[in-house]
């Protein structure tokens, strides 16, 4: 099958269209886990249990929460330092995350990764990671995979403004577009790379037009409206599973945080900015909007709302409780077989 | 028996597991119709198609990384470098992904990637063709590195490699593809972490590596002729390395040097040297001795080439000087 609409860009208007009732509750219940979670490990990280680094993804909830909500456990994403929002919403559960970050055995890695690797194959979350850029060739790969083994699974990238101007960016789209893989590249362009603005590193900020470059189809989204997101992901995917080839993403949205939690936030953006965003939060409008349609009365959001941070408090007791590893493993699976 | 070229007998490893196995696929540069610059896939192509000898863009560390993700996914890459120094756009996909995916993953990822090329000063090749850079891979925890240098071994590892759940670097020295030698008509492997022992002697024992072997071997007669008995060892595989092996024989010969034609310093016979002084102190009767290569990038014209890598005079000449110690 031939890859159409070449870097064709549209910003989707999707708040239009209609989600059903349970699709959007769980969006809405998706998007406040990973919230509430990286405010507690954000509290946690104040607090000196969390002693590596903890990239927190407020403010860009909607992007992985839209893409994941279409994905299966046998598809495969692979994501970046900031990667919790990535493994939540792939299925990872709050307290093998939780567990992770404060470097205990039950977590989703066995201590051995924290924030920066966080691994769940089993549901197809393949890692975070420490280096910006190889998961858009990985996830190339995965796209190689499903073809040769003639399934309908996919590959997903998620990776920030910061890699598009990394090689991996160029050789990774170029290869998913001539094989016709069954990936899907999703860009979340939160306008820095650590303190760096997109504007100072690229001269074409324009992420969803460079697909064209390549002949692939190229779409920019609302990153904090997660129908809009749902809705381009959905469509990049069914084509991807029935044989379309890649798509590549890019949301446009914010991180609210500072890049990683005990940085500073100041000299690099300014509190107007911050503030423009966070009245664009993605989750309270999305919220209004449920309630707005008819979907859900506020006293079903208040219901979500009390679930979650009972989730949380169960997943911070979880990684509290939890033992630490045997010193004795961390040998172990250097190789696939013992030494 | 029969007798093959190391580059046939290597082929016919590749062309037994593809068939066996339909998750196997080759990328690399000219390996589909063209069947591969150095022979590595003459005539596969037409038998798997594209999809599995899939000609690549000139995108080393965009295959590699690629093939990381495919190797995570359920397939089984064999990555054809054609030159290994091409390998060198692509150490961060292999160092900080292929190497530690299994242990970041605490082993629910496995890392079934072979990573082949041609290694070796030789033919006028210069500096961006002739390197071997196979002590860089044994530095880092994660990977194993195999050397061949015989067409059964050739043939036998290959198939080890690619049944590997480890990423695997496999080195085909150029000097030595079109050495022939018996290979059997049936399926047979060759373990990792095995040395051979190629030729026995009692008073020195010499660990060669790759086209040193053949160079060692080459001189060994002259030598029984004043008087020196050689045993030579070939680790087959650097990592693992077959230590054990090793102390066996300077248990019995008391003398040991390591003979490679790449660079001196933190490479295979720095590690060879020192595992043995840890382990076999006792049975030295000399200090253990190294020749390699001059440590510097390869030149191009044969007198100049000649000059970087060691020579059969020069490797008699160690062994004398061993032996005379
Ligand atoms: C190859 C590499 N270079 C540098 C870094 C250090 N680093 C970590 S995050 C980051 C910025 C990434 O920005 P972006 O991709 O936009 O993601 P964001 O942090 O905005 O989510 C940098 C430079 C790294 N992890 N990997
Ligand atoms: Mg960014």
């Amino acid at each position: 099958m031939k890859s159409k609409a070449t870097g064709q860009k549209s910003v989707a208007q999707a708040t239009n269209t209609r989600l059903d009732r349970r699709t959007s509750l769980a969006l809405y219940r998706q998007m406040l886990v990973i919230r509430r979670c990286e405010e507690q490990l954000a509290r946690s990280y104040q607090a000196g249990f969390i002693p590596g680094a903890c990239h927190t993804y407020i403010g860009q909830e909607a992007v992985a929460t839209g893409v994941c909500a279409h994905l299966r456990p046998d598809d495969a994403v692979f994501s970046t330092h900031r990667g919790h929002g990535h493994a939540l919403a792939k299925g990872v559960s709050v307290r093998r995350v939780i567990a992770e970050l404060f470097g205990k055995a039950t977590g989703c890695s066995a201590g051995r990764g924290g924030s920066m690797h966080l691994f769940a194959p089993e549901v197809g979350m393949m890692g975070t990671s420490g280096i910006v850029a190889p998961c858009i060739l990985q996830a190339t790969g995965a796209g190689y995979s499903f073809k040769l083994l003639k399934t309908d699974r996919v590959g997903v990238a998620f990776f920030g403004d910061g890699a598009v101007n990394n090689g991996a960016f160029h050789e990774g789209l170029n290869m998913a577009a001539v094989w016709e893989l069954p990936t899907l590249f999703v860009c979340e362009n939160n306008m820095y790379a650590t303190e760096v603005p997109f504007a100072s590193a690229t001269r074409n900020q324009d992420v969803a037009s460079r697909a064209a470059v390549y002949g692939l189809p190229g779409v920019a989204v609302d990153g904090n409206d997660v129908i809009a997101v749902y809705k381009a992901a959905g469509e990049a995917i069914s084509r991807a599973r029935a044989g379309g080839g890649p798509t590549l993403i890019e949301c446009k949205t914010y991180r609210t945080r500072p890049h990683a939690e005990g940085m500073r936030d100041a000299g690099y953006r300014t509190v107007e900015e911050i503030e423009a965003w966070k009245a664009r939060d993605p989750i309270p409008h999305f919220r209004a909007h449920v309630m707005a349609t008819g979907m859900a009365s506020e006293d079903e959001c208040d219901q979500i709302d009390a679930e979650v941070k009972t989730l949380i408090e169960d997943g911070l007791q979880f990684a509290m409780d939890s033992p630490w590893p045997d010193p004795a493993t961390a040998l172990d699976h250097v190789y696939s077989t013992g030494k | 028996m029969r007798e093959l070229t190391f580059t046939a007998a290597a082929h016919e490893g590749l062309a037994e597991e593809m068939a066996s196995d339909p998750t196997i696929f080759v990328v690399g540069e000219g390996i589909g119709r063209r069947g591969g610059n150095f022979n590595t896939t003459t005539g596969l192509y037409d038998l798997y198609g594209p999809e599995r000898l899939r000609d690549t863009p000139i995108c080393e560390r965009g295959f590699v990384g690629l093939c990381v993700g495919a190797a995570m996914t359920g397939t089984r890459p064999v990555v054809d470098f054609m030159f290994i120094d091409f390998i060198l756009d692509a150490m961060g996909e292999l160092i900080n992904q292929a190497a530690k995916m299994q242990y970041m993953s605490s082993g629910r990822l496995k890392m079934p990637l072979v990573l082949r090329g041609c290694i070796g000063v030789g033919g006028a090749s210069a500096t961006h063709h002739s390197g071997s850079y196979a002590s860089i891979f044994v530095h880092l925890p994660g990977f194993r590195v195999v050397i061949p240098t015989t067409p059964y071994d050739a043939k036998g590892l290959l198939k080890t490699s690619i049944r590997s759940d480890d990423p695997v670097l496999f080195l085909e020295h150029k000097s030595l593809l079109n050495t022939k030698g018996p290979v059997p008509e049936g399926e047979y492997t060759v373990p990792f972490g095995q040395a051979s022992v190629c030729r026995q002697g009692t008073d020195v024992t010499v660990v060669a590596i790759a086209l040193m072997v053949k160079k060692t071997l080459e001189v060994c007669e002259q030598l029984v002729q004043e008087g020196i008995s050689v045993e030579v060892i070939d680790p087959r595989t650097v990592a693992p390395l077959d230590i054990d092996t090793i102390i066996e024989s300077v248990h019995k010969t008391g003398r040991l040097l390591i003979v490679d034609e790449t660079f001196a310093p933190c490479a295979i016979g720095a590690e060879v040297a020192a595992q043995v002084m840890d382990r076999a102190f006792d049975d030295l009767d000399a200090p253990v001795r190294r020749l390699n290569g001059v440590q510097t990038p390869v030149p191009y014209s044969a007198p100049l080439e000649a000059a970087v890598v060691p020579q059969p005079p020069a490797i008699a000449q160690a062994i004398r000087d061993v032996v005379a110690e």
